[in-house]
Formats: structure tokens, C-alpha cells, sequence
């Protein structure tokens, strides 16, 4: 990590509206060209927080310093060094894919010249070029999605936000956006992005924070929250039985801990072969059995609990 | 560098660069259409009456060339705007780079008053040549038109932010367009309303328009004087512009 100043640091920031608290008090510092991740359920405060971020809205307390910025003051001059890709899309359906670019980038006050060279190279970077010329109103959600990413480009930001790049998309569209923001990761592009998908955020972030209510309730690399709250590896049985309640005292001290979901068992363990063997000595017979490595959407549901959140 | 507010103008007109032939082709038929209908057809029994003291055709063409940029102003202004904020969501794009709230109202107000003004120029052009232009003061119905426009279109822009629904724009025109279409003086002089209803009219920004239109076009005096129609035009545009960027402001924050 650089020991130069953070590109963004929050200190019990808060976000309020009216009586409801979205954002209770979070520290956060991104680094530059660091992949950061905000993970969390729905109403977590992940979109408030970037929101904040992108001088979008007023925090309600605490500081928030963005590129040495105050983004109150100077929410316009911040912005005009960031990059946007908002949740939902917001492209002009009636213009082409290069007039949508040209014509945001006029709001940074790139010139005509410019705007058309760097909306050619974007639309590239993308693999839009084909559709270069068409409305965007038949595009995929994909491909509106990928012209989204390059039309937060345009301004060669110091820092992309991406509020949920990929939710809505099928696997092969998600898979491409992951390849092209990998690829601006590689450049060295900072990028600070919203999920609540636990591949993205491993695919993704060097860094992440997992919110919920508010709050910041883990912080690390996606290897460290895995080693921290889950273990290397989760075993997955099911049984032919509808009740599984049953199996739980049987299963006991197998693994390092347990959980009883509606349809299946977790046991999470380090060595996975040896808990099922465990299992087998017991004289248990599950219909199925999975040994598969631990992900973050353990660690994530570990630590915000398994309830639905709407 | 231009500024954020040309860039949203220069936006707009990218997306009428697919449009302008329509639009300008009706900006040219629409007025005839009125001319036929209401200034020669219905003019031809209204003149028979001789009350009016000028032929009913060169009565009625200035008031619709201002109701004429009234209609204009309200349409762009409605469901453009609205889908700035909740289909397109163009504002809120706009809103992650430096423009700012003022430049979102004064851009796409900007881009309004060129489609008033290149409607008012077609209406005109039909006027001439319909013969209905009697006075060099005439060409000022240009200017007049992008104030009843400007008056207008800014107090509509705050409208369409502060709705959460497209339904309220059928009671903004049910209950503001169209009256004042009919009742501020476009068909018939407001003298001949009763006092409730002509006080109505004369709140109503149109009238004054009407009025201004009436007295460049024909060369006559207008009811109050032009300073004081133009005055009070000039309030509608001032408060309108400050309670839509105020109303932007709020829609955005949220």
C-alpha cells in the first residue's frame, strides 16, 4: 500500500434521511490504484456511501475527503476527475453509442476533437465498435452496461465508481465487464465498486469492506475475511429426510462449525475429504455430499445473518 | 472551454438533429392549417358582425402565434423534462460530472426556446404571406414569443420535477394550457368575459403575450402598455428560473 495520502478517506462518515440512518459511521481510506469494494445486502448503505463519494449527496456527519477534496465545496471539481457507472442506466436511448460518449464528454469540457478520438478508443475497449453507429435504445443490457463503463471513461478519471457493475446481467455479459475492469485494474486505475456478488468481489477487489446496516462489520482482502470467518473449506450434504434437525446433534463436532439451512448442511472445515469421512463413520448417509473451497459468500452470510432483505 | 450549459444545450440538439425536418415541416403547416380554419372559415361569419374592428383573421393569427409558443414551451417542457429525472434519466447522468443544477435548467431552457423560436419564425413566415402582418413593428413578435416561451417553460420545468407521476401533466394541461389557450384573449378579446374570468386572464402569461403579439402585428396599442405586459412576463421568467433550479436541486438530492 502507498504511503502517499489516500485517494478517498471517510471518518464516521453518516448518512441520514430523516429518522432513517442509511450510513451509521464508517471509516474507509482507498488507495491509489487500488481495486476497493464495498459488499453487503440491500440496504446495507453501500449506494449511500457512494453516492457520498460521488458529490452526488451531502453526508450527513462526519468527514469525507476525496483527492484531497472537500466534496460539499468542491463537489463540481471533484467530479469532473471522477468516473460514473450507475446502478441503474442512464444513456440518452436516442442517440448512438459514439454520440453518447461524445456528448458526455462535453460535459467535462473535452472538445468536439477530442471527444470523437477518445469515444472511438472507448467504444474499442468495450468491443462496441460494431454498434459504434446505432441507437442505443435495441442494445443488450450487456452492451448498454459495457457503454456505461466506457462512458465513465471518457474523462480519464482518477477513480471509477461502480455501483453494481454487473447485477442484471447474464454470465457471459458479466464475464466480459469483469475482463474489461480487470483490464483497467491493470492499468492502474483506482476503481471503488459496489456488489453483492461474492465472485465479483473476489474476482475483483484487492481490498473490501462488507457493510451491513451501515456499518462496516469486516475489512480485509478476500483471502483474509475467508481465513477469518469461514475455514478453507465448506462441505454441502443433503438428505433424503425432510427434516434435517435431526442430523444436527449427529453431526456434532464434525468440522469447526455447523449450519442448518431449510434444505441442506453446511459443516465448515479445513480439511473437507476428512469431515465427509467423519461423516461416513457415523453411519450417516446424505443423498449428497460437496466439498467445494469457502468463498466469500460464506464469510458474507456468516456476518450478515441468512434473513432476506427486500 | 465551453461552458456545462452549452453542453447540455449542445446535447439537446443532437437528439433534434434527427427530428428538425418534422418539426420544422410542422412549424410550417400547423399555422396554415389554423389560418384556414379559424382566420378565414370562422373569420368569414365573425366578420359579418363588423365587431371586431380589424378582419378576424388578422384578429387571431398574433394571439395563436403566442399560443403557439405557449404550446411549444409546455410540451418540451413536460414529459422531456420528467424523463430527465425518471425514464432517460439525462439529468442524473449529468449530475456525476462538473454541470451543475443551473446548467441542467439553463441548457435544456435554452434548447426549449430554440423550438419557440424556430415556431414562431414559421408562424410568421405564414402570417406574411397570408397578409396578415401590418406593421413594421412586426419582426418584435419574434422576441415576444421566446418571452411567453421563457415564461412558460421555466415555471413548467419546476413543475416537472416536483410530480412523481406523468399523470399530473394531463391536469397541468387540463387546468392551465388549455384555458388559457381559450380564454386569454387568442380567440376573442377578454373585454367581453366576465370580471372573474378576465382577472384569470389577466394573471395568466399568455394574455400578455397575446396582447405584445397583437400590437407588433397590427400596429395598435396593447391594453396596459408593452412595458408593463413585458414587466410582467419578465417576473413569470425571473421566479420560474429560481423555482426550477431550486426544484431540480430537491429532485436530485434525493
Amino acid at each position: 500500500m502507498s504511503a502517499a495520502e489516500p485517494l478517498i478517506t471517510a471518518r464516521d462518515l453518516v448518512k441520514r434521511f430523516g429518522d432513517f440512518t442509511a450510513v451509521a459511521g464508517i471509516d474507509v481510506d482507498v488507495h491509489a490504484g487500488e481495486a476497493f469494494g464495498f459488499l453487503g445486502p440491500n440496504g446495507a448503505g453501500k449506494s449511500s456511501t457512494m453516492r457520498m463519494i460521488g458529490c452526488v449527496s451531502a453526508p450527513s456527519g462526519g468527514t469525507l475527503r476525496i483527492l484531497g477534496m472537500d466534496p460539499v465545496r468542491d463537489g463540481s471539481a471533484i467530479r469532473a476527475r471522477l468516473g460514473v457507472c450507475p446502478q441503474q442506466d442512464s444513456l440518452d436511448p436516442e442517440l448512438t453509442v459514439r454520440e453518447n460518449l461524445t456528448v458526455y464528454a462535453r460535459y467535462f469540457g473535452i472538445s468536439r476533437k477530442v471527444a470523437r478520438q477518445r469515444a472511438d478508443e472507448l467504444i474499442e475497449f468495450v468491443q462496441l465498435t460494431e454498434r459504434a453507429g446505432d441507437t442505443v435504445e435495441p442494445l443488450s443490457g450487456g452492451m448498454k452496461r459495457r457503454l456505461t463503463i466506457a462512458r465513465a471513461l471518457v474523462n480519464d478519471p482518477a477513480i471509477v465508481l461502480l455501483d453494481e457493475p454487473t447485477t442484471g446481467l447474464d454470465p457471459q455479459a458479466r464475464h466480459l465487464v469483469w475482463e474489461r475492469l480487470f483490464q483497467l485494474k491493470q492499468r492502474g486505475v483506482t476503481l471503488v465498486l459496489t456488489t453483492h456478488y461474492m465472485d465479483e468481489a473476489e474476482q475483483l477487489c484487492d481490498r473490501l469492506v462488507v457493510m451491513d446496516g451501515g456499518k462496516i462489520v469486516a475489512e480485509g482482502s478476500p483471502r483474509q475475511l475467508i481465513d477469518r470467518y469461514s475455514t478453507r473449506e465448506v462441505v454441502e450434504l443433503r438428505f433424503s429426510e425432510a427434516t434435517l434437525d435431526s442430523y444436527v446433534g449427529k453431526l456434532e463436532s464434525i468440522g469447526e462449525r455447523l449450519e442448518l439451512l431449510p434444505d441442506r448442511i453446511l459443516l465448515y472445515a479445513d480439511d473437507g475429504d476428512a469431515a465427509v469421512a467423519a461423516v461416513g463413520n457415523r453411519d450417516l448417509r446424505p443423498s449428497s455430499v460437496l466439498v467445494r473451497r469457502s468463498t466469500l459468500e460464506d464469510v458474507f452470510l456468516h456476518l450478515t445473518g441468512r434473513t432476506l432483505v427486500d | 472551454m465551453a461552458h456545462p450549459a452549452y453542453a447540455v444545450f449542445e446535447h439537446q440538439l443532437v437528439s433534434y438533429r434527427r427530428v428538425w425536418r418534422g418539426s420544422v415541416l410542422s412549424s410550417f403547416l400547423l399555422p396554415v392549417l389554423f389560418l384556414l380554419a379559424m382566420g378565414l372559415s370562422v373569420g368569414g361569419y365573425v366578420d359579418r358582425t363588423g365587431g371586431l374592428g380589424v378582419r378576424y383573421l388578422d384578429f387571431i393569427a398574433p394571439g395563436l402565434l403566442a399560443s403557439t409558443a405557449l404550446q411549444v414551451a409546455a410540451s418540451e417542457s413536460t414529459w422531456p423534462v420528467y424523463s430527465g429525472f425518471h425514464w432517460h434519466r439525462m439529468y442524473h447522468s449529468m449530475r456525476a460530472t462538473p454541470v451543475r443544477v443551473a446548467d441542467m435548467v439553463r441548457g435544456h431552457i435554452a434548447y426549449v426556446l430554440l423550438r419557440v423560436a424556430l415556431s414562431a419564425l414559421g408562424f410568421l413566415i405564414v402570417m406574411a404571406l397570408f397578409g396578415t402582418l401590418h406593421s413594421w413593428w412586426a419582426p418584435l413578435a419574434l422576441p415576444v414569443s421566446l418571452l411567453v416561451g421563457l415564461a412558460t417553460a421555466a415555471p413548467i420545468f419546476a413543475f416537472s420535477a416536483l410530480v412523481k407521476t406523468e399523470g399530473m401533466f394531463a391536469v397541468l394541461f387540463r387546468f392551465a394550457v388549455v384555458p388559457m389557450t381559450l380564454f386569454a384573449g387568442v380567440f376573442f378579446p377578454v373585454d367581453s368575459l366576465p370580471l372573474a374570468a378576465r382577472a384569470l386572464a389577466y394573471v395568466s402569461p399568455l394574455w400578455h403575450g397575446v396582447e405584445l403579439t397583437r400590437a407588433a402585428t397590427l400596429g395598435t396599442a396593447s391594453a396596459w402598455g408593452a412595458w408593463a405586459h413585458v414587466g410582467y412576463l419578465v417576473a413569470w421568467c425571473v421566479a420560474g428560473y429560481l423555482l426550477a433550479t431550486y426544484r431540480f436541486g430537491r429532485r436530485l438530492a434525493e
